[in-house]
């Protein structure tokens, strides 16, 4: 019907249709949310037009008017057959509605007549059930009334039979409790008392009352008593003991006494074990029983004294309130007492533990002891044995650490007097090409003593291995490593080394060189790699393994190697200054012991010099062995050759010849002090480079000038000085490819000639080609 | 002002004497003879200071011998003196050394060194000789010399006295030698050995010298390019090494009056003066007698104790160019030194002005 009406309005008002349409649709939508405004305005616009025909302010004039006026007939006629067909289907729904509700309304019909009739049946029992009621009430006001007084009577026995019941249990209770006596049920016997206690206590000016509680209190004494005796037995179990104070407790015994009591009980039995642990000889097998005898029991009896004492639930007046305080404040007297007998023990016996080969054992053992005291932490959570324990650990820790270096440092010095040895045997067995295998020696010196090093700092790490309970304390993740490890063990140790080092220099430069050059010359080169590489090294080895993040200032790398390269360099100088005095011996003693004036004519080189020649050259051996070669001023074309004769000849002729002039002194040296002037001065015992060049031109350069001191003190014949031309003009051959700077040599060798000149009764110098001669023959 | 005890050094042949005008900062010499050979070690007489002795090579032709003897200077050298320095006319016509006598030991071997005794009359003097220590009787005018007793050193192989000091104190009863690398102290009185300080030095002794304030400090220098300071009370360990030179130590000499004042010459051709306050006789600075004390004295010398003194090197003179063999204070002026190199220098320098306030201060 809703769609013709919409059919007509589209074709009466094509243009604006769709927008009414969509209008509707929302309105209806709107309708249904309970929105209005818009919707309701159509709504209202809707039902008010009289021309709807569906609306209830439709008026058939209106409508009838408004086709009439509005469409044409042929619409007209239309409309009319449109609206004749509406009424028809209209008036057939109005007759199918009638006919379907028809029925329905005779079924309504007949239900409320059957209705009427039940419920007229009902009311009639309903009366009935009223008036039954009414005669069961009576009957009930009749019974009760008769039953009232027999009621109360019944009460009254119940009460006094209760109050007899009572009564018996007091009378029979000093019976009772003597029985509980003997049989020893003494908890049942606590029990019962205390039952009857505040009855006897309330009525106690009864004679007959007063009687039962005497006796019941003798008796209660005499069970005290044997509580007292069994608690003092000691024999008992801890559970027994437990019960006993429990009782004793109960019957009002005084806490204080009882706790002293329960100690001393208990202290007996851990000292017992404290001095079992003296005969333990292992200390991890001392420790363990330690842990597991006196450690546990003791934790036994914190345990069960607590429960006891401390932790009990609060009864009335039993437990006055400052009993878990006092109790409290004597187990950590006794506590502390016991653990420090206990600590004394252990650390006497860590003490012992001197052996460095295995610290796992060591570290396992302390391990165990610090963790079965955190048992005792828990328990007692203000005691301050767990501290004192760590301390101990801490102390433990702190002297392997010093045994270590101790162990470190006898290493090192036993390696030493074996590569002293190894440098001694086969100088005795093969003469003096002996240190053949100096760079072997150096490296296994070096790599023994640092594989020591790793083993014992694994050894150390131990105690910071991280299923260790200690390892987690603020002293082993900080001071342990920085300060312990790092400082006192491995800092401690190379400076030790650089120290030994300069010792050998110390001590063996008085007493005649009691130490074989060949180590010195090691040593130093063991310190010059400890300065290059081996200390930065083992420190950052170190402070890997021991992440160190304890921020206190440590000893730098720099100042180490600083240290390190001191040592060496001591070393070195102590070398040259050795060697180089081997050879001023030979000098000295070939100059001293000769008579200068009546020697005969050169015909050969004295043998000392190609001694002199043959103990530099190996002497260049076994520094080549150890050292670079260096750097070394460019030679001349003919180093060996070089006349310094014909050169000191003529100097000789104008520092000599006025000596026997006294009219011109002042000319004398006029020359040779112009000369001086030019050249550089000579260090003689000067520091050495780590070079073989630099430790060669050391050693010849404190060679010649005790040569030329020597001569300078001696007095010389012709031959005399022609022997030591032939001599130096050797040296000069042989000594020049040794040295830095070849130039040293030369001046110094023309010093020799020069000063023997000077000191030579008849100064013929010899020929330079005979010398030559002399000197390619020997 | 003008030097009363001139400085003395020996070149072959020649004794110059040399006289240093201390305001004028003159040098003058006279130049004597010595015609008896070159010369190898000198010293004045305490008492006369026109003797001195020498010791002095003799070679006759196949072999040198050194002896000893006493000299005395003519008369005529204080005159010359005078002269201007660079008057070529008083090195031309040297004069010749007077004979006094010979310290004839032809039988004890060569003569090393001969010292006087000191503060003596004159009249004593010990020659060391070989291994012979040998002490002589000077006749009043010391025309002649008898040897009144002798120490002999005993002991494998060639043993030799290589320098020798005759200590001060003691009443002269003591002299203190060196050999090789020992160090031995004698009783004068029985001529036997007292101490014995061996391995002294790593190497050969060269030189020794007593503290002139300090009866048993003595200093010691050799090879091993140190110099000791030893208390021979105990004589394990030196009380004092120093380590300076880079080479022999040939000469040690304490000032005659500062004995912190310390001189030595090396054959590195240095002369190092040291202060060695540490072990001197006045470790704590100049103390000011009591009876000077007033109290504003007192208090600066509290001062002065408070503060501790440091061993130091108070300069290293560097003049020479070769190697120096003899240092010696002036007897004179205690702040006034003079050094002797091979080449024949003598070099003569003063105590630092700020040092020598300092100690007088």
């Amino acid at each position: 019907m809703d769609g013709d009406i919409c059919a007509t309005d589209t074709a009466t008002t094509p243009p604006d249709s769709d927008p009414a349409r969509k209008r509707r649709v929302h309105g209806m939508l709107k309708l249904y949310y309970g929105l209005n405004e818009e919707g309701k305005t159509v709504d209202q616009a809707e039902s008010m037009n009289p021309c709807d025909i569906n609306g209830t302010h439709f008026d058939p004039e209106v409508y009838l008017n408004k086709l009439r006026r509005e469409c044409s007939l042929g619409e007209l006629m239309d409309q009319e057959s449109c609206m004749v067909k509406q009424i028809r289907s209209l008036d057939s729904d109005m007759q199918t509605l009638v006919y379907e509700n028809y029925n329905k309304f005779i079924s309504a019909t007949d239900t409320i007549r059957k209705m009427k009739n039940d419920f007229k049946k009902m009311e009639d029992e309903m009366d009935c059930l009223s008036t039954n009621m009414a005669a069961i009430t009576e009957f009930s006001a009749h019974i009760s009334g008769t039953l009232q007084d027999q009621h109360a009577q019944i009460t009254k026995l119940s009460g006094v039979h209760t109050l007899l019941r009572k009564l018996q249990f007091l009378f029979e209770l000093p019976a009772r409790l003597n029985k509980c006596l003997e049989l020893q049920a003494y908890s049942q016997a606590v029990s019962s008392h205390r039952r009857a206690r505040c009855v006897l206590q309330q009525y106690s000016h009864m004679p007959s009352f007063r009687g039962i509680q005497d006796d019941c209190h003798a008796i209660m004494d005499k069970l005290a008593q044997e509580l007292r005796q069994k608690f003092r037995d000691g024999g008992s179990s801890a559970e027994d003991l437990s019960e006993c104070v429990e009782l004793l407790l109960q019957l009002d015994e005084p806490a204080e006494e009882l706790c002293d009591k329960f100690l001393s009980h208990a202290q007996s039995r851990l000292e017992a074990n404290l001095r079992g642990l003296e005969a333990e000889t292992d200390i991890l097998e001392f420790i363990d029983r330690g842990c597991n005898e006196f450690v546990s029991s003791l934790c036994l009896v914190i345990a069960s004294y607590q429960e006891l004492f401390v932790n009990r639930p609060q009864e009335g007046n039993l437990a006055s309130k400052d009993i878990p305080h006092m109790a409290i404040g004597k187990l950590h007297a006794f506590v502390d007492a016991l653990a420090t007998c206990y600590f004394s023990l252990v650390e006497r016996r860590i003490q012992e533990e001197k052996s460095v080969g295995d610290n796992s054992l060591l570290v396992r053992a302390l391990d165990r002891f610090h963790r079965r005291l955190q048992a005792v932490a828990k328990l007692l959570p203000g005691s301050a044995v767990p501290s004192q324990g760590t301390e101990i650990v801490v102390r433990a820790a702190r002297e392997r650490i010093k045994q270590y270096l101790a162990a470190l440092q006898s290493f090192y010095l036993d390696s030493l007097r074996d590569v002293r040895q190894a440098l001694a045997a086969p100088r005795l067995a093969t003469g003096k090409d002996a240190p053949a295998s100096l760079p072997e020696l150096l490296s296994s010196l070096s790599a023994s003593i640092l594989n020591q090093i790793k083993s014992v700092l694994a050894s150390v790490h131990l105690f910071t291995a991280k299923d260790i309970t200690f390892s987690n304390k603020p002293y082993f993740k900080g001071e342990f490593c920085s300060q312990g490890v790092r400082e006192s063990l491995v800092v401690n140790f190379i400076k030790f080394v650089c120290q030994s080092s300069r010792q050998f220099c110390e001590s063996a430069g008085d007493r005649g060189g009691s130490t074989p050059p060949a180590l010195l010359l090691l040593l130093s080169r063991l310190c010059l790699d400890y300065e290059t590489s081996t200390i930065t090294y083992i420190l950052t080895l170190t402070d890997e393994q021991f992440l160190v993040q304890h921020h206190s200032p440590v000893t730098a790398v720099a100042a180490l190697c600083g240290e390190a390269r001191g040592a060496a360099q001591k070393l070195l100088n102590h070398y040259v200054k050795v060697q180089g005095l081997i050879i001023s011996q030979m000098l000295r003693k070939s100059v001293e012991t000769r008579d200068w004036v009546n020697t005969i004519e050169p015909r050969n080189v004295r043998a000392v010099m190609k001694r002199v020649v043959e103990d530099t050259t190996s002497i260049d051996v076994q520094v080549g062995l150890l050292y670079e070669e260096g750097v070394r001023k460019a030679h001349s074309s003919d180093s060996s050759k070089r006349t310094f004769s014909v050169y000191s000849g003529s100097r000789q002729q104008t520092r000599y010849a006025p000596s026997y002039a006294p009219s011109a002194p002042m000319d004398t040296n006029l020359l040779s002090n112009i000369h001086k002037l030019f050249s550089e001065r000579i260090d003689i015992f000067s520091p050495v480079e780590f070079n073989k060049v630099s430790v060669l031109t050391g050693i010849i350069k404190i060679s010649l000038k005790t040569f030329l001191e020597c001569v300078r003190l001696r007095t010389f014949g012709r031959y005399g000085l022609q022997q030591i031309q032939v001599d130096c003009n050797y040296l000069q051959m042989y000594l020049w490819r040794f040295v830095s700077d070849e130039n040293l040599v030369h001046f110094l060798l023309d010093e020799i000639v020069g000063s023997t000149a000077h000191r030579c009764l008849d100064p013929a110098p010899m020929e330079q080609s005979v010398i030559e001669v002399i000197c390619e023959r020997g | 002002m003008e030097d009363d005890a001139p400085v003395i050094y020996g070149l072959e042949f020649q004794i110059h004497i040399i006289d240093f005008d201390d305001e004028n900062n003159i040098i003058s010499k006279s130049v004597l003879q010595h015609q008896a050979g070159e010369i190898w070690h000198i010293s004045a007489s305490p008492a006369d200071k026109a003797v001195l002795t020498t010791c002095y090579n003799k070679t006759s032709e196949s072999r040198v011998v050194t002896c000893g003897a006493v000299w005395r200077m003519p008369p005529e050298w204080e005159s010359g003196s005078h002269e201007s320095p660079d008057d070529p006319h008083n090195s031309h016509n040297p004069q010749n050394l007077e004979l006094l006598c010979h310290l004839d030991n032809s039988s004890h071997g060569n003569a090393s060194c001969v010292l006087w005794e000191p503060m003596g009359d004159g009249k004593c003097v010990i020659s060391l000789a070989d291994n012979h220590a040998l002490l002589w009787d000077l006749t009043e005018s010391s025309t002649q010399a008898t040897i009144s007793s002798s120490a002999t050193l005993e002991g494998k192989g060639q043993l030799k006295f290589t320098a020798g000091k005759w200590s001060p104190h003691h009443n002269c009863t003591q002299l203190a030698t060196a050999n090789d690398t020992a160090i031995r102290g004698w009783d004068l009185r029985t001529m036997s050995q007292i101490y014995c300080i061996e391995n002294a030095h790593g190497q050969l002794v060269r030189d020794l010298d007593f503290n002139p304030n300090k009866q048993y400090y003595l200093a010691s220098c050799g090879d091993d390019c140190k110099v000791k300071f030893w208390d021979v009370r105990n004589i394990n360990e030196p009380v004092k090494n120093l380590e300076e030179h880079s080479h022999w130590v040939w000469s040690v000499r304490y000032n005659h009056s500062h004995d912190q004042l310390v001189l030595t010459g090396s054959s590195d051709s240095r002369v190092i003066l040291s202060n060695m306050v540490s072990i001197s006789s006045e470790p704590f600075g100049h103390l000011v007698d009591d009876d000077d004390l007033s109290d504003a004295e007192d208090n600066h010398q509290d001062e002065k104790t408070k503060e501790p003194l440091q061993d130091s090197i108070i300069s290293t003179y560097e003049e020479h160019e070769d190697s120096v063999y003899a240092v010696e204070w002036s007897s004179a002026d205690p702040w006034l030194f003079a050094s002797l190199s091979y080449d024949g220098r003598l070099v003569i320098n003063r105590v630092p002005r700020a040092l020598k306030y300092h100690i007088l201060l």
